[in-house]
């Protein structure tokens, strides 16, 4: 390295805090993204984890095993997926969502969605029957006593959330394939981190990754600090 | 039981060291680390030279193929013994600033503009370079740029200067990635975008594009070898490399350049004169 480490360090803090309009406009990507993909799949996941969990219905086991194996998809072949169903020639080229976020943001549902099923789903599994038959005693409406099982489990829906959420925020491979990484539209994090270092300007690298390592800290400490506040329950 | 064990053990370490011995000078003499540009590599130019080389000489060539930028970063650095790349003002720059010594023009190839083969923007009609880029930034259609600080995109932004247009027009893309993916985003999106020759025609089959500009000075695209200054990194492999460079600017090295086809077509046209 001809540049010191504590210099590229510096480069990087002061891009961070000079408020760098390319450097904030990927991070805002990045987090705009996400953030739509993980709202618009939260409801619907956690409504199908509810109902693995609770009811039982014949292929329950297939579908079970099969949000498990989504779960280990490596994010290319999902970007593949996508990037081949949105191609010019593709089903839904009409759609125009190739190198766009809207694109971006189907295959980063795709990555979230059997995340935060499948640990719904294990959180939902865990509770206990009764939780959910006496608040249906005690008279609560069929949502109401969702609700209530939900407030029980709210530790483990939130790191549901959080796990789902670290992971689309943080996959380069299908964010490169669908989004092709273009300045101020589909650059976002993970992607720009992997341009910046191939050009060999690693400043702008560091930076951002300081960023995704903050955010990380942020919400590790956050979810501690819950959990510390959890009273230990007593069946 | 034990004095087996750290017999042994022993015994492993002798066999470690020996090995070591034996391949780590080995190694250091033999191999040849060379930072080139993608179109030298995607194009299958390398694959054609360096096993003649190799068996010629003995050495060993690993190419690390990146864009122009960072292989001169690489040089900047130390991490190769040489450089192949194709930006004179990046290089000007390389060897101004003390890090390479001995720049030799070997061959060159041109850029050519793609584009959409019904060429909306009406770019067949112009003169030069400089006139088809402007009219690509007034027709509003989408033009895809590298962006990664390559050969081409430094070619690129040279292009638009000299065009005096400031590239932030609407239809301006930039989309930070290697040549091949950029020609299929341009693809992808009918849009224009500016190649070295060879990717394209390696890329032709795949692509539903044509060339709607090429020729003219502008485009020329010539490529350099550089050797890393000893004096800046004493431990590098600094004689093979120099017989690397030297191999490439003799007679058989500059033949073998000139015949080398793909898809029928001369990629490469050798430029060395003393």
């Amino acid at each position: 390295m001809s540049e010191g480490w504590l210099a590229l360090l510096q480069q990087a803090l002061s891009l961070l805090f000079s408020l760098d309009p390319d450097v904030w406009s990927i991070i805002s990507v990045s987090f705009s993204v996400s953030f739509a993909a993980l709202l618009i799949t939260l409801v619907p996941s956690m409504v199908l984890g509810f109902v693995l969990a609770f009811a039982h219905f014949p292929g329950k086991w297939f579908v079970t095993n099969l949000v498990q194996t989504l779960q280990s998809i490596p994010t290319v072949v999902i970007g593949l997926l996508v990037y081949l169903i949105l191609t010019r020639n593709g089903p839904l080229g009409d759609l125009k969502w190739l190198f766009t976020q809207e694109g971006m943001i189907l295959g980063q549902m795709l990555i979230c969605a059997p995340v935060m099923i499948a640990m719904s789903q294990a959180a939902f599994t865990s509770v206990d029957r009764r939780a959910w038959e006496t608040s249906r005693t005690l008279g609560a409406s069929w949502a109401g006593a969702v609700w209530a099982v939900c407030r029980e489990l709210r530790m483990p829906l939130l790191l549901a959330i959080v796990a789902a959420f670290s992971r689309i925020l943080t996959e380069v491979g299908c964010s490169m394939m669908v989004g092709g990484n273009i300045l101020n539209v589909t650059r976002n994090i993970p992607t720009a981190i992997a341009l910046e270092t191939s050009k060999g300007d690693f400043a702008q690298a560091i930076a951002l990754g300081l960023v995704l390592l903050i955010l990380a800290l942020i919400l590790n400490f956050a979810l501690g600090s819950l959990r510390g506040k959890e009273t230990p329950r007593s069946h | 039981m034990l004095n087996v064990k750290s017999h042994m053990k022993s015994l492993l370490g002798l066999v470690v060291a020996a090995s070591m011995l034996t391949v780590l000078p080995a190694q250091s003499a033999e191999v040849i680390k060379l930072a080139t540009t993608t179109s030298t590599e995607n194009s299958g130019l390398l694959q054609e030279l360096l096993p003649k080389f190799e068996s010629a000489s003995g050495y060993k060539v690993q190419v690390i193929a990146t864009g122009t930028g960072k292989a001169l970063k690489l040089g900047e650095q130390g991490d190769v013994d040489l450089v192949m790349t194709h930006a004179p003002s990046a290089e000007a720059k390389f060897v101004a600033d003390g890090f390479g010594v001995e720049p030799r023009g070997i061959m060159e190839n041109d850029f050519v503009v793609l584009g959409p083969k019904n060429d909306p923007a009406k770019l067949r009609e112009s003169k030069t370079a400089e006139e088809a880029f402007a009219k690509i930034a007034k027709s509003g259609l989408p033009f895809l740029s590298r962006g990664d600080n390559s050969g081409t995109h430094i070619k690129e932004l040279e292009v638009w200067k000299a065009a005096g247009v400031t590239p932030d027009f609407k239809g301006y893309t930039s989309v930070g990635q290697g040549m091949g993916k950029t020609l299929l985003m341009a693809n992808e999106l009918q849009g224009y975008t500016l190649s070295d020759r060879g990717t394209f025609v390696a890329y032709k089959t795949k692509l539903d594009l044509g060339v709607d500009f090429d020729g003219g000075k502008t485009l020329a695209n010539p490529y350099q070898v550089i050797l890393i200054n000893p004096a800046k990194y004493p431990d590098l492999n600094h004689k093979g490399a120099k017989a690397f460079s030297d191999w490439l600017i003799s007679k058989e090295g500059q033949a073998m350049i000139n015949s080398f086809k793909v898809e029928g077509e001369q990629l490469f046209k050798a430029t060395y004169s003393e």
